[in-house]
């Protein structure tokens, strides 16, 4: 190695703005603040639960019926499925590839796969909420 | 050692991940229709209450938020990272930090109900 090697600069703060696999990688891994946010308000629906007042929780439930929001809620489910859950499915095979003797299930198999579990879970949970 | 407690923690993090994957969408679809004034049935008091009240449904809820905080957590403390964040002790003290209050609080409430 020479004494000098040369460091190509590279931003710390703006470095996926070069390349669109980088942007897309970022676009994915800022979802991580919409699970904890929807994680807390899932914990704070149960605080209301644990209060055991029929009033506050429909309180609650009204406090959130409002156009702020349903746009809210509706940007971030597109964004959400967009950049996370099929992304997620997209890059299945490649975090979890599934080996059968000399050969390799194809990515596509794992990926329907994938998508039909998402179907079904949610599926389960709207049936269990009385949405179907 | 090392790698065996690697393994649990990449572990947790992958539940989670499968569990944001799989599950929010449609938890943030049963919060956009209360929004829009369509509360499901299985959202009233009574019948949520009642679901969170039994034993699955406790586990169940349980198991879902702890995964998931964990999981946004150590994302969380990835992403300050990449956005030229250098003080990864003191953030990934307060992402874990923050994880652990929700989980205790989760705990708290669902003993509670």
């Amino acid at each position: 190695m020479s004494r000098n090697p040369y460091v190509r600069p590279v931003s710390k703060t703006t470095w996926y703005m070069r390349n669109g696999r980088y942007r897309k990688y970022m676009l994915r891994e800022v979802t991580c603040l919409l699970v904890g946010f929807y994680s807390f308000l899932a914990i704070f629906a149960l605080a209301v639960l644990a209060g055991g007042s029929e009033e506050a929780w429909n309180a609650f439930l009204a406090a959130q019926q409002n156009g702020f929001w349903v746009s809210f809620h509706a940007a971030v489910l597109i964004y959400y499925l967009v950049y996370m859950t099929f992304d997620w499915f997209k890059l299945a095979p490649k975090a979890m590839p599934v080996q059968l003797g000399e050969q390799k299930l194809p990515d596509l198999v794992i990926v329907v796969a994938h998508y039909v579990a998402w179907v079904i879970v949610t599926l389960v949970v709207f049936w269990l909420a009385g949405v179907v | 050692m090392a790698i065996a407690k690697k393994s649990v923690v990449w572990g947790l993090f992958a539940a989670g991940g499968t569990v944001a994957a799989f599950l929010f969408p449609a938890l943030i679809a049963l919060f956009l229709l209360v929004a829009t004034g369509n509360v499901p049935e299985g959202l009233q008091y009574g019948a949520i209450r009642g679901f969170a009240a039994s034993l699955p449904g406790k586990f169940l809820l349980f198991i879902v938020i702890s995964l998931a905080l964990w999981h946004a957590a150590h994302r969380l403390r990835v992403v300050f990272h990449d956005f030229g964040v250098r003080m990864d002790k003191t953030v990934a003290r307060a992402v874990y930090l923050v994880a652990a209050i929700g989980t205790v609080m989760t705990a708290f409430y669902l003993y509670a109900i």
